[in-house]
């Protein structure tokens, strides 16, 4: 059967939310948090009109909600959930029981800053900090990759080489509510590359009888179950690989862990992830037309980290921008920035490479913001100086 | 409701050879509760305590049922959702709908009066089919006996210490049990380690109604309670006997006091006195010039009788 595409002019938060019922998960623990709300709503309404056989799970805390998907995933059952900002906060203690666990939950993070001052717009500070906690991090620029993105990670997440939650991220309310273009593929295709999933060491097995959650004495072996989880990241990469050329043979729609645009012979690039990928790239056509040979280099999956893809992406280059949209008090910059000098490191040119914190509490990332970057990389790859320090983009 | 005879052929589902302490009351807490289960299949969680660091020890575990431990806070909305995961299986096809399996989470009291009670709480209002069991020894043990809401007033534990301004714990127990029932949840029940009939009777119907169960089980701590681990039994029976640690149900919104209790109406409390003497963790109470404390302590057992009394239409 071929895959029947339909087009349809929606937000982010509905396109995952029909991603989610398409992957037919038997359980939904969550609870409700701006700007996911819509995201449990929407699957609120699929359970009372009978187009899901999931057990819905309105707990009362975001704690709750992933305590009671880590019962139901070690129960053996598909988990999907949602959350983002002080909602994940809140979850911290139980992500690496997840993670430790090898519980393959999948997660939308409608990204959220974190309080004080209270704000419910868009930064990475909420997934930035969970980016230790175990899980696949995967980013989208658009409602539609949202979408792609939470079919992908259940796969990811299930594939017996992995066995690890993944965190689906969507920019909040600039992905997840306005209004786009997108499409969605019929039930059946996504129901089919998704497939079944087939649980190990499952609590419902009562006829072999396991236990989950162990402790482990000091001296135990602590350490070697921290080792098998790294070793299941690192094997997570090419998995996710191919899961994307899968699904991108089948939707028509690319999907590398960097993507790139205009790099063939770029000489500047801006590295970022997220929402903000489409001001870059906007904005790099237009220096473009006025001689800066710019690119964009998109990151889509965080975790495991791409060092490999990046250096191939940046190795060329005279000047490189990071944009972070978070902030990571006191370390030499945004945590995208750090990883991706320390990947650059074993170059032998050494490329100039700054940083810039943006967009923090969904303050505005304007289009003469993204080209005083480029302008400021134009400099540096001109012989100019390197600016020292953090640059906070359009703070005032 | 199953003899003494049939319980004793029922298979023990936790395993001897665990670490906790001799004379531990949470081992006979889930043992007779476990033998309450009957014949279906049962699947365990438990919250990090005593009772969890003591029977999971990697790679082996006391546990002969399929067993989950997540966190301390939470031990009551893992088992939900394991039960939401048979619910989900079931509507999915891959569980024959016919398929009967039990759930019960374990908690201390610190994981269920203190950091547990709001995802408890949650459990219960949605009505999870599955037993919550708070084996109650009244403080946290595991981490060094610190004082819970559980703990009783005057009982010394390391964060209420006993010295020349505060002698012990200075506020009252919170009690739960009402807490719960307040839920309308359809089964709830306070029980002891020392009245094995009425426990694994009480686990009987727990384990037997639709929806959400809780017994709050008192369960000697000899480390905690600095008494003698030869005599747990008798020192849970003597709270029983002092009022201390009524034996009652709530059935569909119905309180009754159970027997042991009940017998207690006509024959009068024994003074709760004889519940703490044996209690190293209440030595400086019988002290003289803690008469007033000690009168203050019978009070609060006194008012909690009347209470109760009162609810069951005694
Ligand atoms: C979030 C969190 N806070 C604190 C602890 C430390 N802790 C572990 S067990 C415990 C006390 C357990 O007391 P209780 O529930 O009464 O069980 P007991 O050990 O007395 O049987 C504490 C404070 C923890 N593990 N997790
Ligand atoms: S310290 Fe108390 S609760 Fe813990 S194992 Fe020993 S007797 Fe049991
Ligand atoms: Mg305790």
């Amino acid at each position: 059967m071929p895959v029947k595409h339909t087009t349809v002019a929606t937000t982010g938060n509905s396109m995952v939310a029909d991603a989610m019922r398409q992957c037919a998960p038997d359980v939904v623990a969550a609870y409700p948090i701006t700007p996911q709300t819509t995201i449990v709503e929407e699957f609120a309404r699929y359970v009372a009109q009978g187009r899901v056989h999931t057990e819905y799970v309105t707990t009362e805390s975001e704690h709750s909600a992933m305590s009671a998907c880590i019962g139901a995933s070690a129960a053996g059952a598909r988990v999907i959930t949602a959350t983002c900002g002080p909602g994940l906060a809140m979850m911290w203690e139980m992500l690496y029981i997840a993670s430790g666990m090898r519980l393959p939950i999948v997660m939308l993070n409608t990204n959220r800053t974190l309080s004080a001052p209270i704000n419910i717009h868009c930064d990475h500070s909420d997934v930035m900090g969970a980016r230790d906690a175990g899980w696949i991090l995967l980013f989208a620029e658009t409602a539609q990759e949202a979408y792609d993105n939470t079919i992908m990670s259940v796969r990811i997440a299930e594939d017996p080489d992995v066995l690890l939650p993944v965190m689906s991220c969507l920019d909040g309310f600039i992905t997840t509510h306005s209004i786009g273009r997108a499409q969605t593929m019929d039930d059946e295709s996504v129901k089919s590359f998704v497939g079944d999933y087939t649980p190990q060491n499952a609590l419902l097995d009562v006829e072999n009888p396991v236990s989950h959650g162990n402790f482990v004495f000091l001296g135990g072996p602590y350490i070697e179950f921290k080792r098998s989880q790294r070793i299941a990241m690192d094997r997570s990469k090419s998995v996710i690989e191919r899961v994307g050329a899968e699904f991108s043979e089948l939707s028509g729609r690319p999907f590398s862990l960097v993507e790139t645009d205009m790099m063939e012979d770029a000489e500047v690039a801006i590295v970022v992830m997220g929402s903000s990928a489409g001001n870059v790239r906007h904005v790099a056509r237009q220096m473009r037309a006025e001689g800066v040979k710019a690119g964009l280099v998109k990151v889509r999956c965080f975790r495991p980290f791409p060092a490999t893809e990046l250096v191939a992406a940046l190795s060329g280059l005279k000047a490189v921008a990071v944009l972070d949209r978070s902030e990571s008090f006191g370390a030499e910059g945004g945590p995208l920035f750090t990883e991706t000098r320390s990947a650059l490191y074993d170059l032998e040119r050494r490329i100039p490479i700054v940083n810039y914190i943006y967009g923090l509490g969904g303050s505005d990332v304007r289009l003469d913001l993204i080209k005083s970057v480029f302008t400021d990389l134009s400099d540096i790859a001109g012989g100019g100086v390197v600016p020292e320090g953090l640059n906070y983009l359009g703070a005032r | 409701m199953a003899t003494l005879r049939e319980l004793t052929h029922r298979e023990d589902r936790l395993e001897g050879g665990h670490r906790l302490c001799a004379g531990c009351g949470a081992s006979i807490a889930v043992r007779q509760i476990l033998l309450g289960a009957g014949e279906d299949p049962v699947i365990a969680g438990c919250a990090t305590s005593c009772l969890e660091v003591s029977t999971s020890l990697y790679p082996y575990s006391s546990w002969k049922v399929p067993f989950i431990h997540s966190a301390f806070e939470n031990s009551s909305v893992t088992i939900a959702g394991v039960e939401a995961a048979f619910n989900g299986l079931k509507r999915a096809g891959k569980i024959p709908a016919d398929k009967k399996i039990k759930f019960v989470a374990f908690g201390g009291d610190g994981g269920t009066y203190d950091i547990g009670l709001q995802a408890l709480s949650g459990t219960m209002e949605r009505g999870h089919d599955m037993v919550y069991v708070c084996y109650d020894n009244g403080a946290y043990m595991n981490t060094g006996i610190q004082r819970s809401s559980a703990t009783p007033r005057g009982a010394w534990a390391t964060t209420a210490e006993v010295g020349s301004a505060q002698q012990g714990k200075t506020e009252k127990r919170k009690d739960l049990t009402s807490i719960i029932a307040a839920h309308g949840v359809p089964y709830v029940a306070q029980a002891s380690i020392s009245h094995w009939k009425d426990l694994t009777t009480k686990a009987e119907k727990a384990f037997a109604v639709e929806g959400s169960a809780f017994l709050n089980v008192l369960a000697t701590c000899p480390r905690g309670w600095r008494s003698a681990y030869n005599k747990a039994v008798e020192h849970a029976k003597l709270g029983v006997q002092t009022g201390y640690w009524p034996l009652f149900e709530v059935e569909n919104g119905e309180w009754s006091l159970s027997s042991p209790s009940k017998a207690l109406v006509k024959t009068g409390l024994k003074p709760v006195e004889e519940f703490l003497k044996p209690q190293g963790r209440f030595r400086h109470l019988l002290k003289p010039e803690n008469a007033e404390l000690l009168a203050e302590v019978q009070a609060d057992v006194d008012a909690y009788w009347k209470y109760l009394l009162g609810r069951c239409g005694e």
